[in-house]
């Protein structure tokens, strides 16, 4: 899918929240959802078990309306973050323009975000896609549980982070670090219309 | 000078974000060449977000760029003003011609068109003067011209046919840069912050951002309390009628908001300039009605472009299009909007099809039809011209190009080139008409041409001819401009293959001051002389003369007209005259005796011929090839 058309003059980025079962992708789709006036998104698509987990994915188009002349939109996708949804991750992983893996900060979970983190990279790997060049940012949702519950930022990022790409701290169920998250991917993935390989850059919160 | 383009509006105090990059972008590519890139210049917006300053400061630049460029504002208002005031005073014409001087009009307010009927149809002839000849027209409205209610068709798609850019709501980063630069204007300071508080509260236009920082601004002199980022939002609210702010909305907007600022930035930053730039004309090309695949392919190339070379180039080539297409639709309307004139990769193929439709409105001079090669009268004296004549109608182009025919006046040179030509034009397909024209009329025609401006669809006209006939060429002797013309319209017919004839009172190389180009060209083909006519042609001739004018003429009459030499069958035409003048004086018949009597009595005093000195190696029977065994031009050039 080509990001830019210049002729059309459309941008069209497609990004990818990525994590852990029950780490909170929907809940930053639907806290977007709810800031965007009406009638710069389209609906949302959730396709969901009856007790509310993602069953396919999250789909939510956003108009960002014309930006230098561009018509800009991006498409945020979630994946379902159980284990045995592995084909379903890979279909909604092409194409992606950037990620955001979003990591649940529970303590207890920690085992959970790495193997998703791993998953990720064989994925991308599995796609012919250099994991170095894929923009990515890490929100660690949830830090608004007891302290005792979660383990805080610097700790899951040295345990996570291991590329050193941007990371915001969150909180998606009341929007805290949701827009940072989705700023800064669309930032380095807006980065990469110039050519040049996204630098990766930690801006800590 | 306005007081508008007197400086204060100018592209440097003038903050660009990205709700108006592209407006200043245009307004910049006009001001640097007025008239060239986008005619007319159409900006909108809201009132309240510099729709004025931006012309002002096109003016303003175009006047530092070229002082001598006549610029003139004019609010729609005043124009209206000015219009009925001409009209009331019997001024009207003056009033067109002063805004046809104008090279750069900016006209502002132009919703104010809305029902004014007459104001209308005078904007539509000014601005076809102005456009017409390339000057340009930059107007401000609040809406786009497709929402100015009541305003006649034409002029909408003329308001609509250059390029329409809006000015948004600056975003918050524009916001915080404007207000800065209005503290810098106007010498005040503030604390930190607190322009960047006032930037983030929601305005409807510049000029409220404005109003908000004079009440700053107030409040600070004061001295009430000192204004601080806590207390920016209450200040202002204080002075709000409908205060806005505080809605549980606002805030929640305001994220998504800053978020597409932000974005913005990012996007502006790291799209490739040169691309957007590309795409910005490629899409105006396209919505101009322009094929751009030659942009496009450009496009997908890797390497950075010279955008502003390019689109040059593409404009440049738009601009010969348009000139072919008026030039096409003045000769035949339908030919509007034909697609070859959309595309300027494909110019030739235009200028072919307005030289087609030139041809056809005014087709060149053809040959007259009352000479025809039956009604010619052959004999020795000629018949190495009718041969060649014959064999060029048989291959046109192809065995003796050009054909010259040369011989002393009235032998019958005319008449055989038109006979030529009239069997040429019979002689299907020709892939144009027979343009047959006397070498002064060619000059003449030039002459006509060149006072018009008209010399290019002249030019045309010829250029267009399947074969070409020019009588007494030697007419063109030191006119050099007409041999210019002859030289380039030779060398077009003859190198596609068209058969050019030539006649002249002399051979090419007794034509004086005729260039050598031109005269090595004629001797190229094949130059042939018709002789004077001998006794057995002049025979011919008076017998068919007699049949035609005396029937009644005693027999033996001819062969003794015959006796006497004469020029050619004009000069036949004037002998029988005589005669037949005496033989009605004497109010008899044409006899024997009244024609003895007449000749030898006139005879003398009025020599009938004067003969004809020309290529005498032609004179002696001995020299003269009869039969031809391959009659090729080559082979005949060598033996003469």
């Amino acid at each position: 899918m080509s990001l830019v058309n210049y002729a059309a003059r459309e941008i069209t980025c497609k990004i990818v929240y990525y994590g852990p079962g029950r780490s909170g992708k929907t809940s930053n789709l639907h806290y977007v959802y709810n800031q965007v006036p009406g009638d710069r998104r389209g609906s949302m698509v959730s396709l969901a078990t009856q007790t509310d987990r993602t069953l396919f994915f999250d789909f939510l188009p956003l108009d960002l309306g014309t930006i230098s002349g561009f018509t800009t939109r991006l498409q945020l996708y979630t994946v379902p973050g159980q284990v045995y949804y592995a084909t379903t991750r890979k279909l909604v992983l092409q194409g992606a323009d950037g990620v955001v893996f979003v990591a649940d900060s529970q303590r207890r979970q920690i085992e959970e975000n790495v193997e998703s983190m791993q998953d990720l990279h064989a994925n991308l790997a599995e796609q012919g896609v250099d994991a170095r060049n894929v923009p990515l940012v890490i929100q660690y949702n949830k830090q608004d549980l007891p302290r005792e519950l979660i383990m805080d930022v610097s700790e899951l990022d040295d345990i996570l982070n291991f590329r050193g790409v941007p990371f915001h701290a969150g909180d998606a169920l009341r929007g805290t670090g949701v827009f940072e998250t989705l700023r800064s991917i669309s930032e380095l993935v807006l980065r990469r219309l110039s050519g040049a390989a996204a630098p990766r850059v930690a801006v800590g919160q | 000078m306005s007081v508008l383009l007197d400086g204060r509006f100018r592209f440097d105090n003038y903050v660009v974000g990205a709700s108006n990059r592209l407006a200043v972008a245009a307004a910049r590519a006009v001001a640097e060449s007025p008239g060239a890139s986008y005619n007319p210049l159409f900006i909108y917006s809201p009132s309240g977000l510099g729709k004025t300053h931006l012309i002002g400061a096109i003016g303003f630049a175009a006047k530092q760029l070229q002082p001598d460029l006549v610029v003139e504002y004019v609010p729609l208002d005043d124009f209206v003003d000015q219009l009925h005031l001409a009209i009331s005073s019997g001024q009207a014409e003056a009033f067109k011609q002063r805004y046809q001087r104008v090279d750069m009009l900016l006209l502002d307010d132009v919703q104010f068109l809305t029902g004014r009927r007459e104001t209308q149809s005078e904007m539509l002839r000014i601005f076809n003067a102005l456009q017409g000849s390339g000057r340009q027209i930059i107007m401000a409205s609040d809406r786009p011209p497709s929402e100015i209610a009541d305003v006649d068709e034409r002029l909408v798609t003329r308001l609509a046919g250059g390029l329409i850019v809006d000015i948004g709501l600056p975003e918050y980063e524009t916001r915080v840069a404007i207000l800065r630069n209005k503290c810098a204007e106007r010498e005040m300071t503030f604390a930190d912050g607190v322009l960047e508080e006032l930037a983030r509260m929601p305005c409807g236009s510049v000029r409220e951002l404005q109003g908000a920082l004079n009440r700053l601004a107030a409040h600070e002199a004061l001295g009430e309390r000192s204004v601080t980022p806590a207390n920016v939002r209450s200040i202002i609210a204080a002075g709000r009628v409908t205060p806005d702010l505080g809605r549980a909305g606002a805030v929640a907007t305001d994220e998504f908001a800053g978020f597409i600022s932000d974005i913005a930035v990012a996007v502006a930053q790291h799209v490739e300039g040169w691309r957007v730039r590309l795409g910005q004309r490629i899409a105006h090309w396209q919505a101009a009605g322009y094929r751009t695949t030659m942009l496009e392919r450009t496009l997908a190339m890797n390497e950075e472009a010279d955008v502003d070379a390019l689109d040059a180039a593409f404009a440049s080539g738009v601009a010969r299009l348009e000139q072919l297409e008026a030039q096409a639709v003045l000769l035949d309307p339908r030919l509007a909007g034909l697609d070859v004139f959309r595309d300027p990769q494909h110019i030739p193929e235009a200028e072919a099809r307005v030289e087609q439709a030139i041809a056809a409105q005014n087709p060149p001079p053809g040959p007259w039809p009352a000479f025809t090669l039956e009604t010619m009268i052959a004999g020795k004296s000629n018949q190495l011209a009718l041969r060649a004549a014959e064999a060029t109608i048989e291959a046109p182009g192809v065995r003796y190009n050009p054909l010259f025919v040369h011989g002393g006046p009235g032998v019958g040179k005319t008449h055989l080139v038109h006979a030529v030509g009239n069997a040429l034009r019979r002689k299907a397909p020709l892939s144009g008409p027979v343009a047959c024209v006397s070498g002064s009329q060619f000059v003449d025609e030039l002459i006509a041409a060149l006072q018009d401006g008209t010399v290019d669809r002249w030019r045309a006209r010829y250029r267009t001819a399947g074969a070409l006939i020019v009588d007494d060429v030697h007419a063109l002797a030191g006119k050099e401009r007409s041999q210019d013309e002859l030289f380039h319209l030779f060398n077009a017919l003859h190198s596609a293959g068209k058969q050019v004839v030539l006649a002249s009172d002399r051979p090419p190389s007794e034509i004086g001051e005729l260039e050598a180009r031109l005269r090595s060209r004629f001797d190229g083909g094949l130059v042939v002389a018709i002789q004077p006519p001998d006794r057995t042609l002049r025979e011919s001739l008076y017998v068919r003369t007699l049949q035609d004018r005396a029937p009644d003429a005693e027999p033996g009459v001819a062969a003794l007209l015959a006796e006497l030499p004469v020029s050619g069958a004009a000069e036949v035409e004037s002998v029988i005259d005589r005669v037949l003048h005496a033989a009605r004086a004497a109010g008899g018949a044409v006899t024997l005796s009244l024609v003895r009597r007449e000749l030898g009595a006139g005879g003398a005093a009025t020599p009938v011929s004067s003969p004809a000195v020309a290529d005498k190696s032609f004179l002696d029977l001995e020299k003269i090839v009869m039969e031809w065994p391959e009659p090729d031009g080559r082979v005949i050039e060598e033996l003469r």
